[in-house]
């Protein structure tokens, strides 16, 4: 193909075969946005070093995924998918509780771990397989088949329960069947019928999710309860105002007046110590994320990379716009951290390695010419 | 091949839709930040800040109380105390619970926090738990302590009563803060006080003593601790209260306080030129130390349930029969009226009986095999011998109107003390008498009346007061405890001293103390013409005396005492009274003693008088 944007970087004495496929634009944002956020971390010296490991492992990890060609993978998809759900299925029955719900799976000398974060990779990995030599156009029987690959997870880890990563997993797979030239018609059928349940959806929800939704839409009436992290991630960006108030000078955070600062709120920080400014620089930097993913994937050479890609793009932009749309009290606290700045290990290696993957969807398209 | 071309130009499509919609998304997302962050940047600044900076008030020093000689009677001491903030706090068991494995907190100490718990405080006040925390017990809840919001570890100045239940009721003491208090209370004057005087000088100089709170801008962690001061924001310090000097002597009241011994009775000395009260003692007292650090419940049901009520102050709110110690005040209020003179003469044969009755009136000296008298009787010798017949007569000849409005003059029947808070006693009247019982006054009242008897109650202050009135030859000065403070006192004027006593002359005053002086050193003259207390006090005294004996029949036994026979009986004997000055002709002191139940004046009061004067005017005290 003509324009050809990828920069391939080559390791000095490298023979035929590129040592590191990398895509820069991609690898100075994520690096970019990784930065950031040990920045923010570094006012408590243990989280800091955490977080720096966890990203070396992680960006390691990304750099050799990068170099595995998307066809080996192809035909371990079901399996993937199918160990994906039956991780989910032992969470759900002998999972370790942690705040109320079954999501961790501790195993002896292993560190812990979320299957559902697995499944953020798994189910559009088992989608594009699924697609990837269906007949164009889509029949509606492709489509049905489609939604229950993506549902089974989805009902599985609503159950756990962790509402927040349900919908995120969910939006993983409704975008890769998007991507894969789903009718118009279908979906919005399908999204009407999702309108029409939502009654039934409510009635299921546990009851600290329903009180989660209503303290969103009233904060002050549980202040020091279910509203508090609203109350107090709201006054803390607010109080930011336009330039901030500073490296490392967010009373909010520093006082332990905003909860999970360095987790899932960290972007309420970002907002009071830079402000108006360095949110904005957040935000443009996750767009060229989406936008240089997303451009990699419409590059990809078969259908399969093509939506693996532009699956695992969306399922990242799904992060971040939960996760800043919550610290701002636009929707539901629901635990979902920030893409590449927040504290945590499973769900960033999740992040990288589908980044991993996007990159060597792209890169390896030479190799198979 | 065109396939592909379509497929992957459908692909492209929906890629940059789905670009597109994240887009706007974004923009949304940018939409609340510019209005949170830009638009009500104000609102959430200010909120910022409420959340994180506290005004908090610094309580002031409270003054410091001395006692004439300069030894400290109320000094504040810092102590260290672990309190509970009740609203920060998820549970209040949990958080007992835990303390208790750090520090050593005792059944009692976790009762009363749930009491203080309980009643109604400000909101977010810290409560304490242990008070007097030692440098390990601190050193381990800052250790371990640190995780649990809502305990503190407070340093605060407490009140210290240095000579403890010695000076208690000379001085009174500080109490803590109760919901009453909060109802009367100046919020902001008293925002960072958690005590107030409640008792003595303590309550009656209040507003000198506490000073001026001040304040200071903090800022708080979401658990409410402080971090640290912002000084840039300004502070206003507080200013400590005033430091008095009281005329009390700490000297003379432990000689008092030792003089009285195991006895219940009480004693007050008065500095007769000033009015300055020296030493007040009322025994049996109390240590008031406990109270300020929190005093168990089974301790202070002990104070409060004793019959010997040590918490009640008698000195000044216990109200006796004078006895005789009112016999010179009838003898000037007669010399007043004109009924008698020093010259005029009786035969006292032990009895009095009122024209037309059939009751007897008795001299004291009456035995069932004696009918007692003092034989031939002026009113020297009806002092010095305490002849009831003579003042009998004198007394109903006066008349009740006569001689109540002449003991007025005294201070009888009204508190008279500048700044102390005492009882009024009762100074009967015709008139008192139909509103309080019900019944016109009689003869017979006025007999009883003037031998010290009958409806007249008296406090030992006002007893002091009257033998200081009788030292200054009728010249007065109201009894007071302040003898001096650093500043000004606010909202104290003093009022002017009321009128000299009218009606004795210059010769009656010098008689009377005369009279008085015989009750103490007239010696060896033969039966019956002794004064009443030389056997026991005037045969070694080294100065003059005046002085005057009371033997108060207990006429009334109170309910709640005549199922303890023994008790009763011993609650059934007279008080014992003694007045005294000295020296005679230059009073230096005025001083009344009261022995509840203790017997006869002369033998049980007097020597308990002349040791507190002893203390006060020999050399060889001074030293003590």
């Amino acid at each position: 193909m003509a324009n050809d944007f990828v920069r391939q970087l080559s390791l000095p004495g490298a023979s035929r075969a590129p040592a590191v496929r990398l895509d820069a634009v991609l690898c100075i944002s994520i690096l970019a946005a990784i930065v950031l956020g040990l920045v923010v971390h570094y006012r408590d010296p243990v989280t800091f070093h955490g977080q720096l490991v966890r990203m070396v492992l992680g960006f390691a990890i990304l750099v050799v995924v990068a170099r595995i060609e998307p066809r080996r993978y192809l035909p371990w998809a079901p399996t993937i998918y199918g160990a994906a759900l039956a991780l989910l299925l032992v969470v759900l029955l002998f999972g370790a509780a942690a705040k109320g719900s079954q999501r961790w799976i501790d195993l002896p000398g292993l560190p812990r771990f979320q299957p559902s974060e697995l499944m953020k990779v798994a189910l559009p990995l088992m989608l594009a397989w699924y697609f990837h030599d269906r007949r164009i156009p889509l029949r509606f029987r492709d489509f049905l088949v489609a939604l229950a690959i993506a549902a089974v997870p989805v009902l599985l880890v609503v159950r756990q329960p962790d509402l927040g990563t349900g919908v995120l997993v969910a939006a993983s797979g409704l975008a890769v069947i998007f991507l894969a030239g789903a009718s118009w018609r279908w979906l919005f059928g399908s999204l009407a019928l999702g309108v029409a349940a939502t009654p039934v959806l409510w009635m299921s929800l546990r009851d600290y999710q329903q009180e989660r939704i209503r303290t969103l839409f009233n904060p002050e009436t549980d202040p020091l309860g279910a509203g508090w992290s609203i109350i107090q991630s709201t006054t803390a960006i607010g109080s930011g105002g336009l330039l901030g108030k500073g490296y490392r000078e967010s009373t909010q955070s520093r006082l332990d007046f905003l909860p999970e600062s360095s987790t899932d709120f960290i972007i309420a920080v970002i907002g009071e110590e830079w402000g108006f400014v360095g949110i904005l620089f957040l935000l443009f930097l996750y767009l060229v994320i989406l936008a240089r993913g997303l451009h990699l994937a419409t590059l990809a050479p078969d259908r399969f990379g093509r939506l693996l890609a532009g699956g695992l793009m969306l399922t990242f932009f799904a992060h971040v716009f939960v996760n800043i749309a919550m610290v701002c009290g636009l929707v539901p606290v629901v635990g979902v951290p920030l893409p590449l700045v927040s504290y945590g290990g499973t769900s960033a290696l999740s992040i990288l390695i589908g980044c991993g993957i996007v990159m060597s969807i792209h890169t390896h398209r030479a190799g198979r010419r | 091949m065109e396939d592909h071309e379509i497929e992957t130009r459908g692909f492209v499509a929906r890629a940059i839709f789905i670009f597109l919609a994240a887009a706007v998304l974004m923009l949304g997302l940018l939409a609340r930040f510019v209005d949170l962050q830009i638009l009500k940047h104000g609102d959430f600044s200010t909120r910022a800040d409420e959340n994180r900076i506290q005004v908090q008030p610094i309580a002031p020093d409270r003054g410091l109380i001395y006692d004439r000689r300069g030894v400290l009677l109320a000094d504040n001491r810092p102590i260290r105390t672990l309190a509970v903030v009740a609203e920060r706090v998820a549970s209040l068991d949990t958080a007992i619970g835990e303390l208790a494995s750090l520090v050593d907190i005792s059944d009692d100490e976790i009762a009363e926090f749930r009491r203080r718990i309980e009643q109604s405080r400000r909101p977010y006040e810290p409560v304490a738990l242990k008070m007097n925390l030692t440098d390990e017990e601190v050193a381990r809840i800052r250790v371990n302590g640190h995780r649990w919001a809502g305990i503190e570890v407070v340093e605060e100045n407490l009140r210290y009563y240095p000579l403890g239940s010695l000076m208690v009721h000379a001085v009174g003491s500080v109490r803590r803060i109760d919901e009453d208090d909060l109802e009367t209370l100046d919020a902001v004057r008293y925002s960072g006080t958690k005590f107030i005087g409640r008792f003595g000088v303590e309550q009656f100089y209040e507003r000198s003593l506490h000073g001026e709170v001040g304040y200071r801008h903090v800022e708080i962690d979401v658990r409410g601790r402080v971090l640290r001061k912002l000084e840039e924001l300004g502070e206003e310090p507080a200013v400590a209260g005033q430091n008095l000097t009281l005329h009390l002597d700490s000297r003379l009241q432990t000689a008092a306080y030792a003089a009285l011994g195991e006895r219940r009775g009480a004693i007050v000395a008065l500095h007769p030129r000033s009015g300055g009260i020296l030493a007040l003692v009322s025994n049996p007292g109390y240590d008031p130390n406990p109270f300020i650090t929190g005093i168990p419940q089974e301790e202070y049901r002990l104070l409060a349930g004793s019959p010997n009520t040590p918490l009640f102050n008698r000195a000044t709110r216990g109200t006796y029969a004078p006895g005789s110690t009112f016999k010179p005040i009838v003898a000037l209020a007669g010399l007043t009226a004109g009924v008698t003179d020093w010259e005029r003469t009786i035969i006292d044969n032990g009895e009095f009986r009122l024209p037309g009755q059939r009751r007897v009136y008795r001299d004291w000296s009456w035995t069932p095999t004696n009918s007692g008298g003092q034989g031939i009787v002026d009113l020297r010798k009806a002092i010095f011998r305490s002849s009831n017949v003579y003042f009998y007569q004198l007394g109903t000849r006066v008349g009740i109107d006569s001689l109540g409005e002449f003991a007025s003059q005294f201070g009888f029947g009204a508190a008279t003390a500048l700044d102390v808070d005492a009882a009024d006693g009762v100074l009967p009247t015709r008139v008192w008498k139909k509103g309080d019982r019900g019944e016109d006054w009689y003869l017979g009242d006025t007999v009883n009346m003037s031998i010290g008897q009958g409806h007249l109650l008296v406090t030992p202050l006002q007893l002091a007061t009257s033998a200081m009135v009788i030292a200054n030859r009728g010249r007065w000065v109201q009894p007071r405890l302040l003898l001096s403070s650093d500043a000004g006192l606010s909202g104290f004027d003093a009022p002017s001293p009321p009128q000299p006593v009218r009606g004795p002359t210059e010769q009656d005053w010098e008689m009377l103390v005369d009279a008085m002086e015989d009750v103490v050193h007239r010696g060896n003259q033969g039966f019956r013409e002794n004064g009443t207390a030389w056997f026991y006090i005037g045969q070694d005294i080294g100065y003059r005396m005046a002085g005057k004996s009371g033997s108060a029949q207990v006429v009334e036994i109170r309910q709640g005492e005549e199922y303890d026979e023994e008790a009763l009986d011993e609650r059934q004997r007279k008080h014992a009274w003694f007045i005294a000055f000295a020296p005679a002709d230059d009073p230096r002191i005025a001083v009344s003693v009261l022995v509840e139940n203790g017997g006869g004046g002369s033998s049980v009061a007097a020597p308990v008088a002349k040791e507190v004067i002893d203390a006060y005017l020999l050399p060889q005290y001074a030293r003590l």
